[in-house]
């Protein structure tokens, strides 16, 4: 029976993967900022076969909150299996270039909250010496395109802290996965001007994480085909990069 | 940035925008958000519906796909409380390992819960258990003017009968919770035995219907002359014993809509034919999966595109016992006649026992169902049969329907006065715009 603490637990993908889990009998300790959207998720995962499910309001964005989620979490579960870091916010690239404090405040909750996280779910799994780190970072952290650089950069910062966190935490048996969604139909991205085609169901990328996670994967993309997309759009050369409105 | 979406005939071809709706406290703001912008909008499922009941006549629905939660299930008493937009897929997967299953399924599990309310569907069982609305014990309604509702046999009874086969337009339907029934595996028991004619048909359904669970029958549409009303009966029950497994058959799909329909004359009769022949003329029996049994078709996922662009309609008609056989037999002749013709006409005959619905469609007597693909020279073969139909005292099936006349409608329907009178103003659709004016 897997143990699974979800921070961001009533977005779309982290519910349907709970959903996975919740068909294996698993346990959670959910975290969510809304009560009432967390107490449906967990009532679902219920009926879902989850074998209990505990529910923490948090919202992200107060940091000094973290640290007490993290042994309420420690306490109802003793040891996690599974993190799942999944919380975030896709900004408006436009208003952020006009408003700083709006800018910084959505890299705090995309990019410095998950990095407070990481730091002491990091502590805690040290001791367990065994479980898995799961991070919902992005495509969009793989290069700073005009569109949505604030966003990305914040995604950057999660993926390259990740990288860091998994050489750490290799050494004493634990894993850190780093998951690159592309585009997904959530409400999210809804009312966002998609190429349709690229876009998928939440269901269809959470049997891939489910998996990787499973597999001990480093760096997922999914689906699977934007490893070839980013690969790409990495190797654009910055002179020509700067060109484009990607 | 969501495609349009469609009905299943995808005939009348009329795209709607899609404003999705995630969590149950954003249903009122949203449905107040679209009545106020667009006049009206319409509750939208997952688009089984054939015709154009499922259309928005401002063409924005209000898509009830992600509200898909489990609210609470009860393993003991076999009763499941969910949100409206969960699929009896999603329901049977759950209730299945548990020794439980739907009391009433139609022929494809892809519907939701809400539109299996909606349109009161029926299935392979309707002479032992009624319709779905048979087993539903509340659900929660949510109107512009009113907010939220319980409604059930005891409370809001009004709103609880005209929301039964009500097409979505008295209310959001948000949740509701329905009664199943125990099962001891998920197999089922069949049998099959050939007929030669209608009248065959109908001394074997007085046989084995009372024996069985489930019964349908195939009638191979296209045969004249001598092989006239020619088919296979078909019975089944929950096997006693064997394993309780969810459906984990690989689906195919098909991939693109080709411009023109694959079905054509050649195609069917060909296939009909091979149905016929594949079936011996001794009575045969098999144990299959009930996912085999309830939904073959549903093993094709999108198997409404190799009707290609133009569509298809469905023509669903139920006859009372009395002249069934007799308007069944005439209705037959005229579709042969026309050499228009479908796969797998769908015959079955339907029980007594009475729905809550206030606009249910079954009643005593037989249903015939019939796919056509789409073309000009329908109208004037579903002109005929229309007449039949009423002359029979029969009547249309609204959630397959995109051509029946509002002087029909409103004969074989007369309770559409009540719905119209607890109809939320702020819900309409193309099919209701279409029969009541």
């Amino acid at each position: 029976m897997k143990r699974v603490l979800i921070v961001g637990a009533t977005s779309a993908i982290a519910t349907a993967c709970a959903r996975l889990w919740a068909e294996q009998g698993a346990e959670f300790f959910l975290v969510a900022r809304d009560s009432e959207k967390l107490e449906q998720t967990r009532a679902d995962l219920l009926a879902r076969g989850a074998k209990v499910a505990t529910s923490h309001t948090m919202d992200a964005a107060d940091f000094s909150s973290h640290a007490d989620m993290v042994e309420q979490c420690r306490v109802a579960m003793q040891q996690i299996d599974i993190a799942l870091i999944a919380h975030g916010t896709l900004p408006s690239q436009q208003a952020c270039e006009q408003d700083v404090e709006l800018a910084l405040r959505e890299f705090a909750i995309n990019g410095t909250s998950v990095i407070s996280l990481l730091t002491l779910l990091a502590k805690q799994f040290e001791t367990q010496h065994c479980g898995t780190i799961a991070v919902i970072s992005s495509v969009a952290g793989d290069r700073g395109r005009p569109s949505n650089y604030l966003y990305g950069t914040a995604k950057a910062a999660v993926s390259t802290f990740c990288e860091g966190l998994r050489a750490r935490l290799y050494k004493v048996g634990v894993h850190v996965i780093d998951i690159k969604p592309g585009f997904v139909d959530t409400p999210m991205t809804r009312g966002l001007p998609l190429p349709a085609p690229l876009v998928v169901k939440p269901e269809q990328i959470a049997k891939r994480i489910v998996k990787g996670i499973e597999n001990k994967t480093d760096v997922l993309y999914a689906p699977g085909f934007w490893k070839a997309i980013m690969l790409i759009i990495k190797l654009v050369p910055q002179f020509i990069f700067k060109k484009t409105n990607l | 940035m969501s495609d349009p979406l469609y009905s299943w005939g995808r005939f009348p071809y009329a795209p709607q925008t899609a404003h999705a709706c995630s969590w149950r406290s954003e249903l009122p703001g949203l449905l107040t958000e679209l009545a106020e912008a667009h006049g009206s909008t319409l509750p939208y499922g997952n688009g089984r519906s054939y015709g154009d009941s499922c259309l928005a006549s401002s063409s924005q629905v209000l898509h009830m796909r992600s509200l898909d939660r489990f609210i609470h299930v009860d393993w003991q008493q076999g009763i499941v409380l969910a949100e409206a937009g969960v699929t009896l897929a999603e329901i049977l997967a759950m209730a299945i390992p548990n020794g439980w299953f739907l009391c009433v399924t139609p022929g494809t599990q892809f519907a939701t819960l809400g539109g299996a309310i909606a349109n009161d569907v029926h299935g392979k069982n309707h002479h032992v258990r009624g319709t779905f609305g048979n087993h539903v014990r509340r659900f929660g309604l949510l109107r512009h003017e009113q907010g939220m509702l319980t409604c059930s046999p005891t409370e809001n009874t009004d709103l609880y009968a005209a929301t039964i086969g009500g097409l979505g337009l008295t209310g959001i339907i948000a949740w509701s919770e329905i009664q199943l029934m125990p099962i001891r595996s998920s197999q089922i028991d069949s049998s099959v035995v050939r007929f030669s004619n209608l009248a065959e048909f109908f001394t074997l359904s007085a046989e084995l219907d009372p024996q069985h669970e489930y019964s349908v029958a195939w009638i191979d549409c296209l045969a004249k002359g001598a092989h006239a009303g020619r088919g296979v009966f078909i019975v089944g029950d929950h096997a006693p014993y064997g394993s309780l497994e969810v459906d984990a058959r690989s689906k195919l799909q098909v991939p693109l809509t080709p411009p023109v329909s694959l079905i054509n004359n050649l195609s069917l009769r060909a296939f009909n034919e091979a149905y016929w022949r594949s079936h011996p003329a001794q009575r045969t029996f098999k144990r299959s999966s009930y996912d085999a049994f309830f939904y073959p078709l549903d093993r094709l996922l999108y198997w409404n595109r190799i009707y290609g662009r133009k569509g298809f309609q469905q023509y669903q008609c139920v006859i009372p016992d009395a002249t069934a056989q007799a308007a069944t037999e005439e209705l037959l002749r005229v579709i042969a006649e026309s050499g228009q013709g479908s796969f797998l006409a769908v015959l079955k005959r339907c029980g007594d026992i009475a729905s809550p619905g206030l606009m249910s469609f079954p009643l005593p007597g037989t249903s015939l169902a019939l796919d056509f693909p789409q073309k000009a020279s329908l109208a004037a073969l579903f002109t005929r049969l229309d007449a039949i139909v009423l002359e029979a005292g029969g009547r249309l099936y609204p959630a397959k329907d995109a051509h029946m006349t509002g002087i029909d409608f409103r004969q074989a329907y007369p309770a559409w006065e009540q719905l119209e009178a607890l109809r939320d103003p702020s819900l309409m659709s193309r099919f209701w715009n279409r029969v009541i004016t």
